[in-house]
């Protein structure tokens, strides 16, 4: 296998598997959210712009793997250019 | 799909320095922004038109929720946080003018955007709580996490860079895809899904960079 092959596979993997956790934990979020705002439709402003903010920062571990897929696609150190 | 999403094309050369495509349109952008913001603001009066009441009331929500999150007075943070959502705004919805690419789409714009919110965040810090008030703050909870705290500066800077970048650009290089295999009409719905992803990440850098700030004046918790 060529390291062009093994990159290809690695990024895939890396998406794939990368965006299982935080999607599960922005669901969970997200859920929570809608059960408070459901209990208490007065805050939903204070919990809306929380739970963005809590959201951006789950995002971060699916965009570190998406950093790392772009990396091994576009910007390969070991790949010949 | 060979072109790199890293690399944006080059328009004209100023003696060595390259002039890519997104350079070019973030110019027009402000440009643009410049002449609607001098227009609408030319004849300000006590009684508003109907143009002044509704930038009035932008503004107003900007000055709100900005209040709201740093639980104090966000007078001197609104020019800083306010320029950067509109622009945000404008530069996300670029890519949907057929013919432009979104100058956030390409790496440069939202890192220069991160590397302003990173020195602007510690520029605010030292302003509120003098400079051993703000060096002390992060020695807490505990002088051990000191590293952590330092090396949380820079990844978050980075995650705004990424984050924004990543959400952009992966939306156009969908569409590029969906354009590919499917053709007319079908990408409508994708690039409707386009402007509610770039108002909301406009929405995001803006939230967080309130937070970072507001972390670093210690008017609410450090994140």
């Amino acid at each position: 296998m060529t390291v062009q092959m093994l990159s290809i596979i690695g990024a895939v993997v890396v998406v794939a598997v990368g965006s299982i956790s935080p999607a599960l934990a922005e669901g969970r979020a997200i859920a929570a959210a809608m059960d408070g705002i459901a209990r208490q439709p007065e805050s939903a402003g204070a919990l809306s712009r929380t739970l963005f903010v809590g959201l951006a920062m789950i995002e971060t571990m699916a965009i570190y793997c998406l950093v790392i897929a772009l990396l091994l696609l576009f910007a390969n150190p070991y790949a010949a250019r | 799909m060979t072109h790199s999403p890293l690399e944006s094309a080059v328009v004209f050369r100023l003696g060595t320095i390259a002039v890519t495509e997104t350079v070019v349109t973030t110019w027009c952008l402000i440009l643009a922004l410049l002449i609607t913001c001098l227009l609408l603001t030319r004849k300000l009066s006590i009684v508003p038109s109907d143009v002044q009441a509704t930038v009035e009331s932008l503004v107003g929500v900007i000055d709100e929720q900005l209040a709201g999150i740093l639980n104090r007075d966000p007078v001197e943070f609104v020019p800083l946080v306010g320029t950067l959502f509109l622009f945000l705004v404008v530069a996300n919805l670029a890519g949907i003018v057929p013919g432009v690419r979104a100058p956030t789409a390409s790496i440069e714009t939202p890192a220069a955007l991160a590397v302003i919110v990173f020195f602007s965040v510690h520029y605010f810090g030292f302003r509120t709580r003098g400079v051993w008030g703000y060096l002390k703050g992060y020695l807490e909870p505990n002088p051990l996490l000191l590293p952590l705290n330092i090396l949380s500066e820079f990844t978050r800077s980075f995650s705004l860079m990424m984050r924004l970048f990543g959400n952009i650009m992966s939306d156009e290089l969908v569409l590029a895809i969906v354009v590919a295999l499917a053709g007319l009409l079908v990408p409508i719905p994708f690039m409707a899904f386009e402007i509610l992803v770039g108002l909301v990440q406009a929405y995001i850098f803006s939230v967080l960079t309130a937070v970072y700030i507001g972390g670093a004046i210690g008017s609410i918790e450090k994140q």
